[in-house]
Parts: structure tokens; sequence; C-alpha cells
């Protein structure tokens, strides 16, 4: 059919976009590795740069802190969203309605939106900024992406697989483990990694929710940028970018095989 | 498929823990003694932080800003969050007057007797009974340039130079509210510290005409952007001469001849603080021979503390046998601690009350969105 | 289980929402209709028709669809061909696309800077080659650069997404009634394609309008755009009511390229998720 795009220069383009794409990350990563702190001269082969990041310590708080918000917000907000796609489910259909809209709003909105007006919420109840409210501004704005990947896998489960365990005699919670969860498992997996990138990504929200001391990779090198970027920075680009490497690339074939088998 | 239900659960119960550990951990950190403190971004050395929780176990909960005006909406609404603050005069001077300080507690800071008497005399500007205020750094702005690029016989002694259009697209200028605003005042002969609205509408003029000559308008990474050849004039602090010129040995810097902004960056006490006796004794560390030395090794800015005054020569010799082998290009000139005759030409920075600010505050706006 | 008894699990999520997104937004309106001593005024929304912010809206609302439009003109070939030769199908190349967005947005802008920058790579690299400075870094160019780098796998994935779901018989079908290779791209392939095509609009023109980062990273203090001007608001000027009533302007602008879009989107086929 479209048979003329499957001449050479459509490789060609594919593989300038593939330059685009990954020439920025690649020269940090080789930059990690000079010998000097300069940006365009190569002054030799170097892991310099490893040692000091590993030992600062501002940067290893912000690799914790943006874990450990991830993690923890991801599944409060997984647990909440599953609930709450569940419950909804059940309602009448105008009710159902009015609040995905509400639930859409974070979605749409604009980051800077989101993190000005939860700033200005914290302030007007007097809760003073800290890892917590970092930690609650996360889980607002990922809850609606846990709940528009489980509503999906819900409505495919025909509710009558529920009922009819019950009637089969199986508790309410029985059959809800073994006959509902197996089904919207899919949708909750999708949810809660879609919630933990979402946190590990965001630096707009937590740059106007975080508090005294609070770092996060992102927040710490916008600071950074603004003092002058050291090459501590490409270093932990570099290990970020093999983190993510391997753990998409594994997670890639995993999913993949289970698509053959 | 299976297996799916497994992994989920061994994920959900390991989050749970590191939650509930975190909530535990949370809880337990706050009875221990602990002092947060606000500073401008590198502003210390790092290792001192270390050093302070080492030598009184107090834990340190360090954060950082860029300008004064990005700490001041922190402070006057969170200002509980921290203990100790690093700001400009002008800015220490608005909290002062606003209540957002608390005095310092002396006795708690017998190293105030490191501190040179004409620095100390210096803070009375902002600070008139000396009650408020230590000062950390102190500094004045001037032009830092590359003489090879510029060319041997290049004189650059004056403001105006930064509006000749052969150097269109190698000049960097800051990006801070007064310091900027305040370039263009002193071009034309007028205070820094000035509301007359001529004389601030005169300096917007200047700047919108030079903005196109502007390769980039930044602060503290100004430094980086003439060390790696990008600009070959910018307008910095002496105090990051030393540090460039151990990096590039073709830099000089000047404080050009129509005067300029000279500051003092100190420590002061928040009101609403809660660890006080914390905030003052991490205000006497700071003080002590060791951290004003470690301070201006990696600074190399002003540090008013007689122990750095005392063995500038030695200081300035160690970092020149680091960076060239002691051959000298490094001497102890009078940037870091210039001669009365430069800070005669100097002025500091005044708060200018709530209708000042607002006034530079449009001037300041108008000339960003132009 | 009753129906009534399984609504109620939602409750905790419907307490989260009405907390965690209708009061914020109640507070922003709050302060945006406000002065600074609590007194209700419409200033802080007129505000938008002031020079300087009017020019930072519009140069925000320009960058953004030069940019959109840039990702779009990119990724439309790439998903084209993505499905054409069946590279799609193994998972591992579109994953090649869409790989650098897992990367840490503000480290990929970082790049820019560094790449950028007059003293830095790319000018050292033509220097070399004797050719004359690369000069977009703090101008409206190397804005736009960041923001199609940063987005432009947020348009790759809904287009292709959309086009794989195409039925390969109306295609061929149309080449059966004597449709030329471009009739069918125009009026078969792109009309379908619709639905990817506004989302992934959407998720590149709004962050572009609304971004602070890109245009502070790469713009050198020089690119004021209306996010710039809000996070200045709130970060240094301290005049959080305007600040408030500038974001709620903005938001106008997004919920009304929202609804256009969502009007070509109608079942929400090019969702991302």
């Amino acid at each position: 059919m479209i048979k003329d795009l499957k001449n050479p220069l459509s490789y060609i383009y594919l593989g300038i976009i593939v330059i685009f794409l990954y020439a920025p990350i690649f020269t940090l990563v080789v930059l990690s590795f000079n010998r000097s702190r300069s940006m365009a001269v190569w002054m030799g082969f170097s892991v310099d740069w490893y040692r000091r990041m590993i030992a600062d310590p501002m940067i290893l708080e912000a690799i914790w802190n943006t874990f450990s918000i991830a993690l923890v917000s991801a599944v409060i907000a997984t647990i909440i969203g599953t609930l709450g796609a569940i419950g909804v489910t059940a309602m009448r259909k105008s009710r159902q309605t009015v609040i995905l809209a509400f639930n859409n709003i974070p979605l749409l909105n604009a980051d800077i939106v989101i993190g000005i007006s939860l700033m200005l919420t914290y302030l007007i109840f007097g809760i003073s900024l800290s890892w917590g409210t970092v930690l609650l501004s996360h889980i607002t704005f990922s809850l609606p992406y846990v709940v528009l990947s489980v509503m999906p896998k819900l409505k495919q489960t025909a509710r009558m697989n529920y009922e009819a365990a019950l009637d089969l005699g199986a508790t309410p919670i029985n059959a809800f483990i073994k006959v509902v969860l197996p089904d919207v498992l899919p949708g909750i997996v999708s949810g809660f990694l879609l919630a933990f990138t979402m946190s590990v990504d965001d630096f707009v929200v937590t740059h106007f929710t975080r508090g005294a001391g609070i770092n996060t990779i992102s927040t710490l090198i916008y600071s950074q940028a603004k003092v002058g970027i050291k090459p501590t920075l490409f270093a932990l680009s570099t290990i970020i970018f093999a983190v993510v490497l391997v753990v998409l690339t594994v997670s890639n074939i995993i999913s993949n095989r289970k698509s053959v088998a | 498929m299976k297996k799916i239900p497994k992994f989920i659960s061994v994920v959900v119960v390991m989050a749970i823990c590191v939650a509930g550990g975190l909530a535990i951990g949370g809880c337990g950190n706050k009875t221990d003694e602990k002092v947060s403190i606000y500073c401008f971004g590198d502003y210390i050395d790092p290792i001192l932080i270390r050093d302070f929780e080492k030598e009184t176990g107090i834990k340190v909960v360090y954060s950082t800003f860029d300008t004064n005006e990005e700490l001041y909406p922190v402070i006057k609404n969170n200002g509980a969050d921290y203990d100790v603050i690093c700001a400009s005069d002008y800015m220490i001077e608005k909290l002062r007057e606003e209540g957002h300080l608390d005095k310092l507690d002396k006795s708690e800071i017998p190293n105030l007797k490191n501190v040179l008497p004409e620095f100390m005399k210096k803070v009375e500007v902002f600070d008139p009974e000396q009650e408020y205020a230590v000062p950390h750094t102190w500094g004045t702005m001037g032009i830092m340039y590359n003489k090879k690029t510029l060319g041997k016989d290049v004189k650059i002694d004056s403001w105006s130079d930064l509006w000749q259009k052969k150097y269109k697209g190698r000049i960097v200028m800051p990006d801070s509210m007064r310091d900027t605003i305040g370039i263009g005042l002193k071009k034309n002969g007028y205070s820094l510290n000035t509301v007359d609205v001529h004389q601030l509408l005169a300096a917007q003029y200047d700047l919108i005409q030079q903005k196109p000559l502007v390769y980039k308008y930044v602060n503290d990474s100004a430094r980086d952007l003439i060390i790696g050849g990008s600009a070959d004039l910018a307008v910095v602090w002496n105090g990051e001469f030393l540090y460039s010129k151990a990096e590039n040995k073709n830099v000089d810097f000047v404080v050009p001849k129509e005067g300029s902004e000279e500051f003092i960056d100190a420590w002061a006490v928040t009101a609403k603080g809660k660890n006080k006796k914390n905030a003052n004794a991490w205000i006497n560390f700071m003080l002590s021979k060791k951290a004003a030395i470690a301070n201006f090794n990696y600074l190399t800015y002003t540090i008013p503390n007689k122990y750095v005054y005392d063995n500038m020569d030695q200081l300035v010799a160690e970092l020149d046998e680091q960076a060239y082998n002691g051959k000298g290009v490094i001497k102890n000139n009078d940037v870091v601690f210039p001669s009365d005759e430069v800070l005669e030409r100097c002025e500091i920075l005044r708060n200018l009350g709530s209708d000042g600010d607002d006034l530079y505050t449009d001037i300041w706006k108008k000339f960003k969105a132009d | 289980m009753t129906l009534k008894k399984q609504s109620l699990w939602s409750a905790p999520f419907i307490i989260w929402i009405l907390i965690g997104t209708i009061v914020p937004l109640l507070a922003i309106c709050y302060y945006g209709f406000t002065t600074r001593d609590g007194n209700w005024t419409f200033n802080n929304i007129i505000a938008i028709g002031k020079a300087e912010h009017a020019r930072a809206l519009w140069l925000a609302i320009a960058l953004a669809i030069s940019s959109t439009f840039l990702c779009f003109v990119l990724a439309y070939p790439i998903a084209l061909i993505l499905k054409a030769s069946k590279l799609g199908e193994k998972g591992f190349i579109v994953f090649l696309f869409i790989l650098p967005m897992w990367m840490n947005f503000l480290l990929r802008t970082m790049a820019w800077q560094v790449i950028l920058e007059k003293g830095g790579l790319i000018n050292s690299m033509i220097a070399g080659a004797g050719l004359p400075d690369l000069e977009i870094i703090n101008t409206p160019w190397a804005v736009i650069l960041g923001m199609v780098y940063d987005f432009l796998p947020f348009m790759i994935l809904p287009i292709y997404n959309t086009l794989i779901k195409i039925d390969n018989q109306i295609i061929e079908a149309a080449y059966d009634l004597g449709a030329s290779w471009f009739t069918v791209n125009l009026k078969v392939i792109l009309p379908l394609c619709i639905p990817g095509i506004a989302s992934g609009v959407t998720m590149v023109f709004v962050p572009s309008l609304t971004t602070f980062v890109i245009s502070n990273m790469l713009g050198g203090g020089k690119i004021n755009l209306i996010g710039n001007i809000i996070e200045q608001e709130f970060t240094t000027s301290a005049n959080w009511n305007l600040g408030s009533g500038l974001s709620l302007v903005m938001m106008v602008f997004i919920v009304v390229s929202m609804m256009f879009l969502s009007k070509l989107d109608k079942n929400k086929e090019g969702n991302f998720i």
C-alpha cells in the first residue's frame, strides 16, 4: 500500500530523527567522563565526576526524595484510584460523567496552575510546605491517571461474573479478589507505573510545593543550572539514562514474550 | 499471568513498609536538634555542613535560593520553616523593618570578634545597632573580561563599555532586579537607591537599548560563560575573579569609574524560626577560623574575617599552586580586599519601602518584556 | 454487595478530588479576584491587557503554535513510516522513539543549553570546520527547539496509535478505486488520524504554552513567556494576586483550545493511555 515510504529516504529520515533525539543525551554521557569541566573540549577519560556525585549529599538526598515520593505517592494513588474507579462504575451514568469531568481537570490543566493552586491552598490552611506537601500534591496529579487506566478494564469485567461468584457462595471480598481483581490488574499496574513516572519526572508542581531543604532531582538540576552546571550533573544524567534504558528494555522484552506466549 | 499478582503484592507491601518507615522516621527526627538554613545557592563550602553536624550534633536542613527577591515571599509566608538566613543588605533591612528577624544572641557568638571591624561598621547602614546581622561575605560589582579575546590594548573601565556595539553578543548582564537596574543608573551617574521616576526611566531606556547586544542575562553562572569563552565581558561580583583566574588565566576584573554597587551578604536569625539557639550556633561556626578559610577557598569571595585577611598572601599562593603550579599567574591584588579609593566609589543598596519596590518592579517588568 | 455499597468505595477518591482539585481552584480564584489587602477587584484579570503581559502571552502562543506545528510535521511522517515499514510491529522501534520521554525533562533541556552555548560543542565543531557561529541560544529559536525536542514523543505516540488501528483494507480499496498515493494520504489516512493528531496537539500545545522552564534555561533571560511572568509573580515579585489573576486568564486559553480539540477527538480514540 504505502509502498513509496519503503524507500531508503524514509529510513534516512528515521535515522535523522533518532540522532536528533539521542545526540543531546549522548553528549551528556560523553561529557560525564571528561577529565575537565569544559563542555566543549575533550581532555581525557575520568570517572572523577561520578566519584564526586556519589560524595555529594545534596544529590543523594535528591535521589532519595525523588524515589521515595514517587513510590509512596504512586502506591497511595493506585489504591485510592482503584477503589474510586470501582465505586464510580457502580454509579448512575449521569453522576459518572460529572465525577469524571472533575477527574479530568488536573489531567488537562497546566502544571504551573496545579502547582500554584496547591501552594495557595496549603498556605490558606496553614500547612507548612515540606516533604509531605510534595507527596500530597503528587498524589493529587497522578490520581486521575490511575482512575483512567483502571476504568476501562472494569467495564470489560462483566459485573455478572462477580454476581455469579456471589451466587455460587463466595464472600464479597473473596469474589472481589478471585474474580474481579485478576481482570483489572493490568489496568492497575499501568496506572501505578504511570503515576510513578509522572511523579519522578515532575518539576513544576514540586517547585511550588516543596518546603525547606526538600529537593528532588528535577529541582536540584534547576537550581544548579542557575549557579552553573557542573559535570556531576552529567554523571547523574548518565546513571538515570542507564537505569531507564535497562528497566524499559527488560520490561519491553518481558511484555513482548508474554504477547508471543 | 498468574505471576503478576505476586509481583504486585510484593511491590505494594514494600512500598507500604517504606511509607511507614518514612512516617516513623520523620516523626523521630522532630525530637532531634536541628537548624534550617536558607542561603544563596553555592554560597558556602558544602563540607562545612557535615563538619558542623559532626561537631555539634545538630542536623542541618539546607535550602538555597537564587535572588533576594525569591527569599522574601518565602520568609514572609513560611518563615517558621527557616531558622537562619543569608541575605543581602537591603533585604535584611526590609525583613528587619517588617519584623521578620530576631536579634542575635551575641553571648552564643563568641567568634564575632573575628569579623573585621570596618566591615562590622558597614553593617550599620542597614542594621544601625549591629543587632541583627553578621557579615558572611562582602563584595562589589564590576566587569570581568577576557584580555586575550578583546585585544591587549583594549581598556575596559566604564559601564558604557557594555553598550559598545562592537561587543554585540559577547556581553553578559545580571538577571536580578536591583543589580541590573543599578547598572543602568550608575551608567548615568545616578544613585542606586533613587526613587526618582525620571532617573529610573533613563536607566530602563538604556537597558532596553542594550538588550540586542547582550548574550545572556544570568546571575551566578556568568563566570562560567567567561571561563568557557562563550562571552567576553560579564558583570560579576569581585569574588568570582580569583576563581575564574584559576580556570582561565586571561581574565581580568575592573570596578568601573562611574562607581558601583557594594554588598554585604549577612547571616540573620528569623523571628518565627523554632531553633534560635542552633541558629546562633551556626552563625558562630561560620565565623570560625576553619569555616572562614574553607569558605574563602571554595568561593574566593571576600570573607571579612581576620583569619582570611591576615593569611591572604598564603591563601592566594595556594590557589596559584593548585591551578598553575605556583607560576605566579594569580597574585594577591586588590580585587578581594579593594583599596579605599575603590570603596569610596561604591554604594550599598537600601530598602526602598513598598512604594519603591513597586516602582522598581514595574520598571523591571517592562524592561524584561520589551 | 449492592451497587450503592460498591459506589461507596469511591468515597476517598471523591473526597480527594474535592480537596485536591476544587479547593485549590477556588483558592486561585479567590487570590485572582482580590487585592493584596483582600478587597474584591478585577484588576488582576484586566492586567493581561498591559503591554508587558499581553506581549508575553502572544509570544507564548506564537512559540507554542510553532513548536506544535513543527512537532506534527516531524512526527506524522515518522508514524507513517513506522506503520508502512512494519518496523513498529517489533515494538522496539516505537520504543526507540519514546524512550527519551522517560529521561528527566530538565536534564534533556539542560543538554541543549550545554550543546548550543557559544563556547559549546556545536560551535566548536562548526568553528573547526571553518564555518560561522550558530547563534541560536538565548533566542526564541532555541526555545522552540527545546519545546520540539522535549515534546516530540508526545506527538509521535498518539498519531502512531491511531494509525495502526486503521484497517488496511480501507486504504487498499482507495488504491483499487484509482486514487493516487497523494490522494490516499490526504483524503483517507489523514482524516482517520485526526483523533490522534488532536490528542498529540493537546499534549504538545498546552505544556509549550505554559512552560517557564524551557524559556528560562534556553532563553537566557531574554525570552519572557506568560509562564515566566506568572512564575516570577509568585517567586520574585511576590504579587500572588496578580499571578493568580494571570493564571486564570491562561486557563481560559487552555480550556478554549481543549474544547476546540476535543471536538476533533470525539471518541477518545487518540487517548494516550
